[in-house]
């Protein structure tokens, strides 16, 4: 028997390592402190987690606060308010793919902030949610 | 004579040992899709789910199998996604068309099917009659929340299987 893979699977190999050099630059390795910085950078001023807080349990005269999916402090499965279908936790300490990409993190606030709130959010109240999200640990 | 009586002879059985072959292998091809049909009659995973479809349509619900829904109510829903049943669930243009590009050719039944009130899933005739049996107080438990919600009761439908072998009514009963 030969110590060498067979040709299909060397060539499965192959294929596999050009995919992965393919794929490299598709990798979104974005940390959530570095989302927050962006969200800062664009409010001009320091983020608040009190204030992101509030943000997050408020209704803002809405039917919804974020807490309705998400509970009242994110380190948990949520469930969708609507549907029951399981989210998972938001802060990042309980779960390391949240505020990993920035696209995916503006596509959400885009639709849950419209959900909530019936606007979009500013670039300071996302970065409050952020930074209160942060300090769940 | 003799030789012309044998060809037609020939001739009719070669006819005949096409015929039986034709036959049996038909009657081999209906049993096949007969299998086919009955392995998948309730299987909605035909064709392999698009992750994208998984996950930009399976984050807030089950992403619900192409087929239980017409092309017309398919068409209205991806290009509304931003008044999506209550919810803004806004998509990009691209992301869109990928999604349309693989949900359209699913939903070409044999008989088309009717498009329900609201393209609601739930509303839908076949629905109806699909759970005629289940009581009004089972949809109203607290476990089974909205009738949009098949996992509950369908505990394969995540796999695309809702197979009523796999139906587990929380509190049970039907």
């Amino acid at each position: 028997m030969s110590i060498f893979p067979s040709p299909s699977v060397t060539r499965l190999l192959q294929v596999l390592a050009l995919a992965l050099v393919a794929a490299a630059p598709c990798v979104h390795a974005e940390t959530s402190e570095q989302i927050l910085d962006q969200y800062r950078t664009q409010a001009g001023t320091a983020p608040d987690p009190s204030r992101g807080q509030q943000f997050f349990t408020s209704k803002h005269d809405h039917e919804w606060s974020c807490s309705s999916c998400h509970g009242d402090k994110p380190v948990q499965t949520g469930k969708h308010v609507v549907t029951g279908k399981s989210i998972g936790p938001l802060a990042p300490a309980f779960n390391q793919e949240r505020f990993t990409n920035t696209a995916k993190v503006e596509k959400w606030f885009r639709r849950n902030c419209n959900d909530v709130v019936g606007r979009e959010c500013t670039p300071a109240e996302k970065a409050d949610v952020i930074s209160w999200l942060l300090t769940l640990k | 004579m003799s030789r012309r009586f044998n060809c037609t002879i020939r001739v009719a059985g070669a006819c005949l040992a096409f015929a039986i072959t034709a036959l049996s292998s038909l009657a081999l091809a209906e049993d096949e899709e007969h299998k086919h049909e009955h392995k998948h009659k309730n299987d909605m995973r035909s064709v392999p789910i698009l992750p994208l479809y998984q996950q930009e349509c399976g984050a807030c619900h089950i992403a619900y199998p192409p087929q239980m829904l017409p092309a017309g109510s398919w068409h209205r829903i991806v290009n509304n996604m931003k008044q999506h049943y209550g919810t803004d669930a806004s998509l990009d243009a691209a992301t869109v068309k990928e999604l349309e590009q693989w949900i359209m050719p699913q939903t070409n039944h044999a008989r088309p099917l009717p498009e329900p009130p609201e393209d609601r899933i739930t509303r839908s005739e076949w629905f109806t009659r699909a759970h005629h049996e289940v009581a009004a107080a089972v949809w109203s438990r607290p476990e089974v929340k909205s009738a949009a919600n098949c996992t509950t009761c369908h505990v394969t439908a995540e796999q695309g299987n809702y197979s009523e072998h796999y139906v587990r009514i929380p509190g049970g009963g039907t």
